[in-house]
């Protein structure tokens, strides 16, 4: 049996029986034919508390990979942590860069490693296959993963997600050509085409989420390496 | 006459018969019996005991202004009220605690010992503040992953490596963050809004001067001693400022230009109604 609180404030029982504090950010992951985007709101907070306006979250963690770990923000630094030191001994091992595909299945290890008290977070790692085609996988809490042509993680994924499967994916889109018994066919985005639709639904999820919102940062991997870009967002 | 001097003063057995050990759940079993204790898992920190309020701080253009009462309280007693929750390490480095305040001394110690070490090893002061919030960092998050927290807020800061302003949280969860305004427990609520409106962006930062920024603190901390009922009017104010590279730290610092007026009117709570 748990005792009452002695004091009402926020180090209260609420907090005692939980290890964990949820803190989901909106990302959102998009691959094309010969670049990879992962987005992320930079808002930080706890409860109905704002913490930080600036605390990005989506992370070049080298060898042209980008990785978001979305959920339980300390589980979530300590996971970034260990993977870049890990990545550092892959090179001083194996002396060559880490392919999206063994970055996944090591992320798998590292998640499923904790199966029985896993990291609370959800996974997107977003980089370039060995054809030069962009490549996201996302990952669960211990680790199951697939790799996928886009995915939204964290607060307002139920929002997003049904909006990039429309966009993205062209699903419930008929050809007009075809007088609608046809699908429209599948075909890559380009870069403008993905930075604009990132925007429209964070700008989107900022008017219907509370968690969302301050500045939205999109990180763009290509073949000349990861680019930032930076899109304030209303921070009410 | 019983001759057993730990029966004196106790209830007769021939009168009142042996003690019923079941009154109130009593027992007279020894607890350290491994059958009795294993009913139990291993207890660590359900809640705090001692507990120190807000802190609060604000980055302004050429450093850090944080401050936190002189409180211990115990549930709604005030059990200490000249306890430091500030805790300077080493030469770059102020961390202010809120939380337990048993748990605030042991992290005092870890910090000592970390200077310690820092002094053996190094010939010069290596020691700067994102060090500091790194290892605490680390000690809060294992702790908290054993299950066994350190039940503690804490904001440090000073200088790092190359000389610049460091400000950052850690909690006791191990989560971190950083802003331009900070503040831990009752603060992240009434001190927050009123910080963010000199301090919300870097560009505010830019134009927050030191002495507006003092001032700033000061008023959050008299918002805080009026509506937080487990904080003081008695706290430490401490300056961190870059073109100097002093971290300055006033103890005794007491809330000014207070305004009870309305205290006489209020009626009710057990007093006579008017």
């Amino acid at each position: 049996m748990t005792q009452p609180a002695t004091l009402a404030s926020d180090y209260s029982n609420e907090v005692a029986q939980e290890p964990i504090e949820h803190r989901f950010n909106p990302y959102t992951g998009i691959a094309g034919e010969d670049f990879a985007v992962l987005a992320g709101d930079t808002r930080n907070t706890s409860g109905y508390n704002i913490n930080s306006r600036y605390d990005p979250r989506v992370f070049d963690v080298g060898d042209n990979l980008l990785l978001t770990a979305n959920g339980f923000a300390a589980d979530s630094a300590q996971l970034i942590s260990v993977f870049k030191n890990q990545l550092e001994w892959y090179h001083f091992d194996h002396n060559k860069a880490l392919s999206p595909q063994s970055a996944a299945r090591f992320i798998q290890h590292l998640l499923y490693g904790k199966r029985f008290f896993p990291y609370y977070v959800y996974t997107i790692l977003a980089g370039l296959d060995e054809e030069g085609k962009g490549a996201i996988y996302s990952f669960d809490p211990v680790g199951s993963y697939e790799r996928e042509q886009c995915r939204a993680a964290g607060a307002a994924s139920s929002l997003i997600m049904p909006f990039l499967d429309n966009q993205v994916n062209f699903k419930n889109q008929m050809d007009p050509a075809s007088h609608g018994t046809e699908k429209r066919p599948l075909r890559y985005l380009s870069l403008e085409e993905v930075i604009q639709l990132v925007r429209d639904a964070f700008t989107s999820v900022t008017e219907r989420h509370i968690q969302v919102g301050d500045g939205l940062e999109i990180l763009i991997v290509t073949k000349d390496g990861v680019k930032t870009e930076y899109y304030p967002l209303k921070k009410d | 006459m019983n001759h057993d001097p730990f029966q004196w003063g106790k209830p007769l057995d021939s009168v009142y018969g042996p003690y019923n050990a079941k009154i109130a759940h009593a027992t007279n079993k020894r607890t350290t019996n491994i059958k009795d204790v294993s009913d139990f898992p291993t207890m660590h920190t359900q809640q705090p005991m001692i507990t120190g309020t807000s802190v609060i701080s604000v980055r302004y253009q050429d450093g850090v202004v944080l401050a936190a009462d002189n409180m211990g309280a115990y549930g709604s007693l005030m059990k200490l009220d000249d306890v430091e929750r500030i805790v300077k390490v080493g030469k770059d480095t102020i961390v202010g605690i809120s939380g337990d305040i048993s748990d605030m001394q042991h992290l005092h110690r870890i910090l000592d010992d970390l200077v310690v070490e820092d002094r053996y090893d190094m010939e010069s002061d290596h020691l700067k503040a994102n060090h500091v919030h790194e290892y605490l960092t680390r000690v809060l998050y294992n702790r908290r992953t054993k299950m066994d927290p350190l039940w503690n807020a804490c904001i440090v800061a000073g200088f790092d490596e190359q000389g610049e302003v460091f400000l950052k949280y850690v909690d006791l969860l191990g989560v971190t963050y950083t802003s331009p305004a900070l503040a831990t427990g009752f603060g992240a609520h009434l001190a927050i809004p009123l910080l963010r409106k000199k301090a919300d962006t870097d560009e505010d930062v830019k134009n927050l001067t030191k002495e507006d920024a003092v001032q700033l603190v000061k008023d959050c901390m008299k918002v805080l001693f009026y509506r937080d009922a487990r904080s003081l009017d008695k706290y430490t104010l401490c300056v961190v400022e870059k073109s100097t590279k002093q971290i300055e730290i006033q103890k005794d610092v007491k809330c000014e230009d207070m305004k009870w007026g309305f205290a006489k009117d209020i009626s009710g709570y057990g007093l006579p109604q008017l």
